[in-house]
């Protein structure tokens, strides 16, 4: 009997030789993290059931982004908690504001999480890293305490759906809009509990950063985890952060686990996407997305480029090419977010920082931000904004009666310049 | 374990935005956490909920984020339990982490009607709403988390089996 790529990581770090779906397992954790909003709980509780020592200093990461550069009093305190904790504890992977990220895109480009890793986060996108090959998930404050004391944490065996992608990516579409096609597919909930696992040709010549959209949406289908098998893009990546100065010292083993050809799924499900138009969610849900071609005569008040989602490098270089030598819509805000320092640094030398600020738009340290509504984009009442970030539920970025589309970074940029959702083509040559 | 409250009902997806809004999670003491409790959703909630009163929704209650604020903040305003078709995951797993009762059951959620009394058996995961005459039994948890609740959260078992 085969097992699929999820069983076999968590098999590996259970001490067994098979893990079967429903079984309840406690595993061995290869990395802990916790944000500016959670982390402070988790403490919180740490200290209360009187543990006095982490598991390990460093498999814990500690990262303020949500609500950071602090946004206000409250805020500043919290980070504190995260700061004193930090260096209480000597943890390894806490990063002040100055080299700082978001946190699901600073942790893969530090090399921190690799294939065949088991990462929990207190932050429901941890399910990004399954882009790598690792088994990773969004858990709670509590959880998260119990990880810091244990270095282990409890969880049922996911089923797996198998999700195989047919054709080759269309122009102006991205893993952004994989992912949006197929929660409007199967629905907020239609992997409830569940491993998403991609595939098919159209994964397999998706670039990274497409990827990490693509598996940090995953939650918006309810599941536990997203995860694509490892290949050469992945193993290249990986060799290109040991390469960088900043990811140097990172360096360790890592495991590659790939599904059995006679792995059990729940449900397969094949999409054809080799027709895809660029997908759009409009307001409250993920699952509503549609081809922008039906939106265009949506207006808009602001664009946020940015977020875990779609921060990353090739997120701003695609949101660059659309916008050079443009102008933003007099009456839109156009917020541009790399997700990390280094991002923010590369995108500076590149020159597409110059590029969004000709265009009338701003660039932001990196934050979560505007994303859930913390700082750094608020939308008052009735506004409506195109963000390339992951929820658009109801007041998700401000006002309950503002409304939030959500795109892949080519459209957001050229609805900017149009003042309304665009599609790319209409504004490139 | 027993509880009794009225009901308060709620539609199907209700995200962890609605529950206690981002906004709000600049702090994580308990009463301030209380007073925003479904802020998102229904403004006067926090006002109007008395304790032991039971949240009642559709599917998928609790998706979105993973702010242990979200379930803190209701367990926190007094609501003995949240009763729903189905939950989303990590929402569940923080109520069981935490001692914040839920019981899934698709009938008592399509059932129960705004207002209605409530009587809960834990013990037997009976529903018993008193206002239509009408029992609902929910669905048993797995031993695993039975364990969890019975030690009353996970840091509670964790300090007996690891500290």
């Amino acid at each position: 009997m085969g097992y699929t790529i999820t069983e076999k990581i968590l098999a590996a770090h259970t001490g067994k030789r098979s893990v079967v779906p429903g079984e309840f397992i406690s595993a061995k954790l290869d990395l802990c993290l916790g944000n500016d909003i959670t982390a402070p709980l988790a403490i919180k509780a740490f200290e209360e059931i009187g543990a006095k020592k982490v598991f390990d200093k460093t498999k814990i990461a500690l990262i303020p982004d949500h609500f950071t550069p602090n946004k206000d009093l409250k805020s500043a305190n919290q980070c504190k908690i995260l700061s004193e904790f930090a260096h209480r504890h000597d943890i390894k992977f806490y990063f002040e504001v100055g080299r700082m990220g978001i946190e699901h895109a600073l942790l893969p480009e530090l090399g921190i999480v690799l294939p065949g890793d088991l990462v929990i986060g207190a932050d429901s996108h941890t399910c990004t890293y399954g882009a790598l090959g690792a088994f990773s998930t969004g858990v709670g404050s509590t959880d998260l305490a119990a990880a810091f004391a244990t270095g282990r944490c409890w969880f049922r065996v996911p089923e797996s759906m198998k999700f195989v992608y047919k054709g080759r990516l269309p122009k102006w579409t991205s893993g952004k809009d994989l992912i949006l096609y197929t929660i409007g597919k199967i629905g907020v909930d239609g992997a409830l509990y569940k491993a998403m696992e991609f595939g098919g040709y159209a994964i397999r010549t998706l670039d990274v950063d497409s990827r990490f959209s693509m598996c940090n949406m995953a939650i918006e289908a309810g599941a536990k985890s997203g995860i694509i098998e490892p290949d050469d893009i992945t193993i290249e990546y990986i060799r290109e952060r040991w390469k960088k100065a900043y990811a140097k010292s990172n360096r360790r083993k890592y495991t590659i686990y790939k599904s059995d050809g006679d792995a059990r799924y729940a449900e397969v499900h094949e999409y054809d996407i080799s027709r895809l138009e660029p997908q759009v969610s409009t307001p409250h849900l993920p699952s509503n997305s549609k081809d922008v071609g039906r939106l265009s005569k949506v207006a808009i008040d602001q664009v946020v480029i940015g977020s875990c989602t779609n921060g990353r490098l090739s997120d701003l270089e695609i949101a660059a090419r659309v916008l050079k030598g443009k102008k933003v819509n007099s009456r839109v805000r156009t917020i541009v977010i790399p997700a990390t320092q280094n991002i923010y640094i590369d995108a500076l030398k590149l020159g597409y920082l110059e590029i969004f600020l000709d265009a009338g738009a701003i660039v932001s340290t990196p934050t979560c931000g505007p994303c859930l509504g913390g700082h750094m984009g608020i939308l008052g009442a009735g506004e409506v904004a195109i963000a390339t970030t992951n929820r658009n539920f109801k007041g998700r970025m401000g006002d309950l009666t503002s409304e939030v589309y959500l795109s892949n970074p080519a459209v957001a940029a050229a609805s900017a310049i149009k003042g309304r959702i665009a599609h790319p083509a209409e504004v490139t040559a | 374990m027993k509880a009794k409250g009225k009901a308060h009902t709620f539609g199907d997806d209700v995200n962890t935005d609605e529950i206690i809004p981002a906004r709000f999670l600049n702090t994580t003491d308990a009463k301030e956490l209380a007073s925003h409790c479904m802020e998102g959703i229904d403004s006067r909630f926090a006002q109007r909920v008395k304790s032991g009163d039971v949240i009642v929704a559709g599917k998928n209650f609790g998706c979105g984020s993973s702010r242990e604020h979200a379930p803190f903040s209701i367990k926190s305003a007094g609501v003995s339990c949240v009763i729903a078709a189905s939950f989303a995951r990590i929402f569940y797993r923080n109520s069981i982490n935490i001692g914040l009762p839920i019981l899934e059951s698709r009938q008592a959620s399509k059932d129960i009607r705004q207002g209605d009394l409530l009587n809960i058996d834990f013990k037997k995961g009976e529903i018993i709403n008193v206002t239509r005459n009408k029992r609902y039994v929910a669905q048993k948890f797995p031993e695993f988390m039975e364990k969890i609740i019975s030690s009353g959260g996970l840091l509670q078992m964790v300090k007996k089996e690891y500290l």
